[in-house]
């Protein structure tokens, strides 16, 4: 059956790691929704988190291929309860006062920030799950969006789970 | 030091003694570092694709790392399809490439190419050294990933300047690759289980590849204690003797109908180092389709799973495995099995007619039959490579040298070169087609300038057989582009022209004295035999097709 996954791998911070991982996943043949990078706490060491859709067989075989790359330190599934975030900043045409009004309203159920206006210009900053972003930028398809930027999801499981890194260790 | 000498100090570190290798402008420091090291012997091939292909054979008969240079730019590309070749047949090899200096990368410098990027998905893994100091890690990690875990070719590219700049750093003793633990130990739990399956299993198989190379000893054992059938993969032959009662052949597109319909009638096989590829399965969902329990030993996690679901899967090394497999394994009551399988090999041999022509399968096995099967053989790719696996009795471990992954004709001479320079006193038999000899020919001036006496067995049908093998049975005989016939060169005065001594062997009556020719030089030699074009290698299982497809003989009209 397939089903969406939320993938986060920590990784050796290298020049080209990103390429590998991308190239790997373009030449098997998998898809990626989205993805996300970032330095973490730990010096030289970085976190992706994918969202992918597949079958059992191809996740196995995604992370699989994930950790025969040298520089992944580690491949986690998000399976369990989990919180999912991704940021969006989004510019809309205003045109008149009522359609500020109107857009306020949506910005506000949706919790989103405006964060930079001008006179034919709104821009909106949005943050959580995929699902909540699509939705609203499905409310704000019925204006005139002038352009969107998505950073992809981010994944973290909840309550005390998380992902340790085996203790560096001198192999022969 | 400078980076140059730091990499051969680095080299000479890991057991180095033979590079193979061409030189040019991105690479002349190391060359220049080379001139003085004694210890480091260095093979100059003619182009770098035969220095990678004699470098894959040097590694795979040796059991030891092969070690290939070659310039920036077109040298480094040469060695594309080599490393590919090596990336598909699990072979363990350290690529060293000139690279233009660090401050002109990205400028479309004089030969400059991205060969981290184009190697990329070919390579295990691969390192662009922008600092003289990590120079010796680099190296010591590569050679780890190259021969550890899945071995695999790993790719070190080096800038000029860093190979000019000062060294001031140390050698590290021990590699720390984080993200790198290759499982060596099989789980005890899993041998356990797949002990009693074995135990209760009544069509029961051994299947080993080319991982199972270096695991000959216990497999040996195992089979020796189990009397279990075995079936070896193209890069299997050798593990098991040829001549090994339990031994049923190759499985596959090839393979011999007692193998095919034993894997198609098992309740259970037990996988050994090999990755179940398509032309050993053939359609996926038809492959074995009475199995119950697929045991599947595999030190690379990724290969288990990815074809077919194995009930018991083992991620180890071959060899480790083995060993307990082979302690822990008792005698197989299979008796009603084993006649079936008999019967199946009664009925189907391998045959072909004994008249009066020459035929490639006849010269493979009068070879066998001279050597015993214990030469080293290395082959192109076609219709005389499967002949070669099919008709040679290979004997023993590491002595079956083809490009099996990839298909890359071209690969037999230079493997020949490799094979022969990593066990120099041992005969090396190249099975070659004339098609795939002119792919790299030029390396006969490598075999005359190092003196190796490797036995070059040309097959020469005239034809790039079989492409027109398959035209024969699936395009109604359009035999499009195939015929070479008119244009082949002279072969015996082609290898005389290099020097090498050669004759050519045209009817079947002279066969028994050519092979004892051949094998009678004390130094290389190359014997064309001229053989029939029409002929097909059977039995086939057609691309995507089962055992049920199987093609036993040749249609009626191909025959005579
Ligand atoms: C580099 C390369 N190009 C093309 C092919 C496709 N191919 C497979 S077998 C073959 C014909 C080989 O001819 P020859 O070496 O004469 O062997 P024969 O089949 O005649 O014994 C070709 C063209 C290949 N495997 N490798
Ligand atoms: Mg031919």
């Amino acid at each position: 059956m397939r089903q969406r996954h939320v993938i986060s791998v920590l990784v050796e911070d290298h020049p080209r790691v990103l390429t590998r991982i991308t190239s790997m996943f373009a030449r098997r043949g998998f898809n990626i929704d989205s993805l996300a990078v970032g330095r973490t706490h730990i010096p030289g060491v970085s976190r992706i988190s994918f969202v992918v859709e597949g079958d059992d067989r191809t996740i196995e075989q995604v992370e699989k291929q994930l950790n025969r790359l040298i520089e992944v330190l580690k491949v986690v599934d998000h399976e369990g309860p989990r919180l999912e975030r991704e940021l969006a900043l989004v510019k809309v045409r205003v045109e008149g006062i009522e359609e500020r009004i109107e857009l306020k309203e949506i910005a506000e159920a949706f919790r989103a920030q405006i964060v930079d206006v001008a006179r034919h210009a709104l821009t909106f900053e949005v943050t959580g799950h995929p699902a909540k972003i699509d939705r609203f930028l499905e409310e704000l398809s019925n204006y005139g969006v002038l352009e969107t930027m998505r950073t992809g999801a981010l994944a973290m499981d909840r309550g005390e789970r998380v992902i340790k890194l085996r203790a560096r260790r001198e192999a022969v | 030091m400078t980076g140059a000498e730091v990499l051969l100090e680095a080299l000479v570190r890991e057991g180095v003694e033979v590079l193979f290798g061409h030189p040019g402008g991105a690479i002349m420091p190391v060359y220049d570092a080379l001139y003085h090291r004694r210890e480091l012997r260095h093979i100059l091939t003619r182009h770098e694709q035969g220095a990678g292909h004699a470098a894959t054979a040097y590694a795979r008969a040796s059991g030891r790392v092969g070690v290939v240079l070659a310039t920036s730019g077109p040298g480094a590309l040469n060695l594309t399809t080599p490393l590919a070749d090596a990336m598909m047949d699990a072979t363990p090899l350290v690529a060293i490439t000139g690279q233009v200096p660090t401050t002109a990368v990205g400028t479309d410098a004089f030969q400059e190419a991205d060969v981290t990027g184009v190697t990329m998905p070919i390579t295990k893994h691969n390192y662009l050294v922008t600092d003289v100091n990590d120079l010796p890690r680099i190296v010591k990690e590569a050679f780890h990933i190259a021969r550890t875990g899945r071995p695999g070719p790993v790719l070190i590219d080096l800038p000029k300047d860093v190979q000019n700049d000062t060294f001031t750093g140390s050698f590290p003793e021990a590699v720390d690759l984080p993200g790198y633990r290759p499982t060596y130990k099989g789980h005890p739990r899993q041998i356990e289980r797949a002990l009693a399956a074995l135990r209760a299993a009544e069509r029961p198989v051994l299947m080993v590849g080319g991982g199972a190379q270096h695991a000959a000893d216990p497999i040996r054992r195992f089979v020796e204690r189990t009397g279990i059938p075995t079936i070896a993969t193209l890069h299997g032959l050798g593990v098991v003797a040829a001549d090994d009662p339990r031994f049923l052949g190759m499985p596959g597109m090839h393979g011999t109908v007692a193998a095919n319909r034993a894997i198609h009638e098992a309740d259970l096989i037990l996988g050994i180092g090999l990755r179940f590829d398509d032309r050993v399965t053939g359609d996926v969902a038809r492959f074995a389709p009475n199995l119950k329990t697929l045991i599947h030993v595999n030190i690379d996690p990724a290969d288990i799973g990815k074809v077919i679901e194995a009930q018991i899967p083992v991620v180890g090394d071959a060899a480790w495995v083995a060993e307990r497999l082979a302690d822990g394994a008792e005698r197989l009551r299979i008796d009603p099995w084993w006649r079936r399988i008999r019967h199946w090999q009664a009925e189907y041999p391998l045959p072909f007619p004994e008249d009066d022509v020459l035929r490639s399968q006849a010269v493979i096995k009068a070879f066998g039959e001279a050597t015993g099967g214990e030469a080293l053989v290395t082959t192109g790719v076609g219709q005389h490579q499967m002949f070669a696996a099919q008709f040679y009795p290979v004997k023993h471990p590491r002595s079956f040298l083809t490009s099996g992954g990839l298909g890359t004709m071209g690969f037999g001479l230079p493997a020949a070169i490799g094979a022969q320079v990593a066990r120099p006193e041992e005969t090396v038999i190249l099975f070659d087609g004339d098609g795939s000899f002119q792919m790299t020919l030029q390396e006969l001036a490598t075999v005359t300038k190092y003196r190796l006496p490797v036995k070059i067995v040309l097959l020469n049908n005239g034809f790039l057989g079989m492409v027109r093998q398959w035209q024969d049975l699936f395009y109604e005989d359009r035999y499009s582009e195939v015929f070479l016939a008119d244009s082949n060169p002279d072969f015996v005065k082609l290898a005389e022209a290099y020097g090498i001594p050669a004759f050519r062997v045209e009817r079947p009556e002279e066969l028994g004295a050519a092979v004892e020719r051949t094998l009678g030089e004390a130094g290389p030699v190359l014997a064309e035999f001229r053989v029939r074009a029409e002929e097909g290698v059977f039995p086939m299982i057609p691309a995507g097709g089962s055992t049920e497809d199987m093609i036993t003989e040749p249609p009626e009209e191909a025959r005579s």
